[in-house]
């Protein structure tokens, strides 16, 4: 049965119902709602949920208990997210799966509590130090929310690394109808972690576990390097995911995730029904970005516009994917401002102009309504004389 | 023949990177035999720091994690919220926990967190070549106090065993050292005390020992056994500060 929720508190549930068990954050709006729900939920099910003292302390303690075999979430915000980076690092040097959560806020700094996607380029290029990734999901709905959660914790086993799921202040306080019935395993076996540090006796099958990103000879270092490296192209390979939608004989394609692919969508779908060959392609992994998806368009394809809530982030990676073969533009709106439908339409109509036939197409239509009069002329005569020769034999009575 | 002396189980054979003269190989030692010697070092889980120790996941044979720079409470604290029955240590410097981590530690404390930190105190950052720690002694010259810490530029060491024992949920909090045998002995008692409080449920437990750095300290292995003697013990009193002595 489906239920109104919240998009924060469906996010913790669906959390609970794939089997995390373990929640450390710190409070910020607009994200409250998750550690709120899972302080309540959490002791119902045997978890723990644990205040931490900061965002720094939140994302070692999932460190820890990631490194300890469990499935683990945490969330925050955007400034609470920059706390964070540094963890995040650890975790995905050391290769602790967890799931991290950031509805985004305005900024820079303090910024604001409204929604925006001002964190992309953190999210999707590692943002901490070193060469690694997160696999970052996109939710443009609350049921996607609960969706993505759910295969944010297989994927981050899977790979045994940190996914975040990024949505932003919308996503995380609109209510929405969502299903949370639908039966959820996990893709991966949970008892089956025998790397965990978690006290285990040590047998030759499974020796003492050691967690940890350190390795100071740079030939082990390189080479461990390359193994990460090896796992996000792999990731990239099999985990990639995007919707498109109206994009048969789209001459601009209109490129947005998240709350903003929202508005594109019915701003595309008032520019179709004017005739303007526009369509959406909404990336649900940021990374790893849906570049084939964009590079299949090209046939169609004049040119692109990447809408975001941002001074221009994700549309570098539509630049990268379009790699100079057809202007990409650009219509953002910043510091927790929602662009409206009349603006995106407005931008739509500086990059499509209606659909002007060709002349070849033009002689074809016309030759078809030649044809469609002739018949029509030749029917009308035969009913005319039928009509005429059943009056004259009576056969009509 | 009869065994008179054998390596406890708890340390790997892996030779130590340590400095000669370097007390935090004892500190390993007897860290390692009194997990031993209370039958919980097979499944304890340890944290490992950034400083001279951040190799100590080689050496304690053990489940082993490396934590960021001044964070192994707060991993240690995942850990064991997610294996109560375990025991839970963090091995610590002085600049790890008692200045980019005093939030992890602190609050570890207060909230009771049923853990054991080690700490080691050696008045200076080691690993990264002799700067100014947050426990260094006034006057004490280091490479970034290079007249002698003044104490009106950048302030006084900090106490940290009287300033986590005034917290509720700290139990066994005491400061020994390592400098004669006496003491090596002194100080293992007190790590057994930790633990056994921490398998008991008491709350959150600290061991500060006092240790030599010869090598930044400019000094003989001697030499450095004696500095700590007459200008550390003076200014980091040993005792118990929390939690009654088994
Ligand atoms: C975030 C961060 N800042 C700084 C460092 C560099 N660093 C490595 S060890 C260390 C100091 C360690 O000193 P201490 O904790 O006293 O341990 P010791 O080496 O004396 O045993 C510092 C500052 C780091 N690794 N990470
Ligand atoms: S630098 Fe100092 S603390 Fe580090 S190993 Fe050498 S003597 Fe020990």
């Amino acid at each position: 049965m489906k239920k109104l929720m919240k998009g924060n508190e469906a996010i913790a549930e669906a959390a609970v119902k794939a089997g995390c068990r373990y929640f450390f954050g710190y409070p910020i709006t607009p994200q409250n709602e998750i550690p709120e729900y899972m302080s309540r939920r959490l002791p119902e099910v045997g978890g723990c949920f644990l205040q931490a003292e900061s965002e720094l302390a939140a994302i070692n303690m999932v460190y820890g208990a990631g490194g300890a075999g469990a499935r683990v979430m945490t969330s925050s915000s955007s400034p609470g997210i920059s706390l964070k980076q540094e963890g995040i690092s650890y975790l995905a040097g050391a290769e602790v799966p967890c799931v991290i959560v950031n509805i985004m806020r305005g900024g820079p700094g303090l910024g604001g509590i409204q929604p925006a996607q001002s964190d992309y380029y953190q999210a999707t290029r590692g943002g901490g130090h070193g060469d690694y990734r997160t696999c970052v999901l996109a939710p443009a709905s609350v049921q996607e929310a609960v969706d993505l959660t759910q295969l944010a914790f297989d994927i981050a086993d899977r790979y045994r690394n940190p996914v975040m799921v990024l949505g932003d202040g919308m996503i995380g306080q609109m209510m929405e109808p969502v299903d949370m019935d639908k039966s959820y395993r996990p893709a991966v076996d949970l008892a089956d972690k025998i790397w965990a540090a978690n006290g285990h006796i040590p047998t030759p099958g499974r020796p003492r576990s050691i967690i940890n990103s350190l390795f100071i000879d740079p030939k082990v270092l390189e080479r461990h390097c390359e193994r990460l490296d090896a796992k996000y192209k792999k990731i990239a390979e099999s985990e990639c995911r995007w919707q498109e939608e109206m994009l048969e004989n789209a001459e601009l394609v209109v490129v947005a995730y998240g709350t903003t692919s929202r508005v594109v969508r019915s701003a595309i779908r008032k520019c179709r029904q004017q005739g303007l060959r526009v369509g959406l392609l909404r990336p649900i992994t940021l990374f790893p970005f849906p570049t084939e998806a964009i590079r299949n368009t090209l046939g169609t394809a004049k040119c692109y516009l990447a809408v975001e809530m941002s001074a221009g982030q994700m549309v570098d990676d539509v630049r990268l994917a379009v790699n100079g073969e057809r202007p990409v533009h650009f219509y953002g709106r910043m510091g927790g401002m929602v662009p409206t439908v009349a603006e995106i339409m407005d931008e739509i109509r500086k990059y499509a102009t209606p659909y002007q036939k060709t002349p070849a197409e033009i002689a074809l239509d016309s030759a078809i309504d030649e044809k469609f009069q002739s018949v029509t002329d030749a029917v009308g005569h035969i009913l005319q004389r039928t009509r005429k020769k059943m009056k004259a034999t009576g056969s009509g009575k | 023949m009869a065994v008179v002396f054998e390596k406890t189980e708890l340390l790997t054979d892996l030779p130590m990177h340590y400095c000669p003269g370097c007390t935090h190989g004892i500190i390993h030692r007897i860290v390692a035999e009194a997990l031993d010697e209370l039958g919980i070092g097979k499944t304890a889980v340890g944290v490992a720091p950034v400083g001279c120790a951040v190799f100590a996941y080689d050496y304690f044979n053990c489940d082993m994690m490396e934590a960021a720079h001044g964070r192994a409470p707060a991993v240690a604290t995942g850990i064991k919220r997610v294996c109560p029955d375990k025991c839970v240590f963090t091995y610590q410097g002085d600049g790890d926990l008692a200045s980019i981590g005093t939030a992890e530690i602190v609050h570890a404390a207060t909230r009771g967190e049923k853990i054991t930190a080690i700490f080691v105190n050696n008045a200076i950052y080691g690993m990264t070549g002799g700067q100014m720690a947050p426990t260094t002694l006034p006057g004490q010259v280091t490479t970034t106090s290079p007249n002698g810490r003044d104490v009106e530029h950048c302030g006084y060491p900090v106490p940290m065993c009287e300033m986590l024992a005034t917290l509720s949920g700290s139990a066994y909090i005491q400061r020994v050292s390592v400098h004669d045998v006496k003491h090596v002995k002194a100080a293992k008692k007190a790590i057994k005390n930790a633990f056994a409080a921490q398998m008991e449920n008491k709350g959150f437990t600290m061991i500060e020992v006092l240790s030599t750095c010869p090598t930044n300290w400019g000094l003989s292995p001697l030499e450095a056994v004696q500095w700590l003697k007459d200008n550390m013990i003076p200014a980091y009193p040993l005792g118990v500060f929390k939690g009654a002595e088994a």
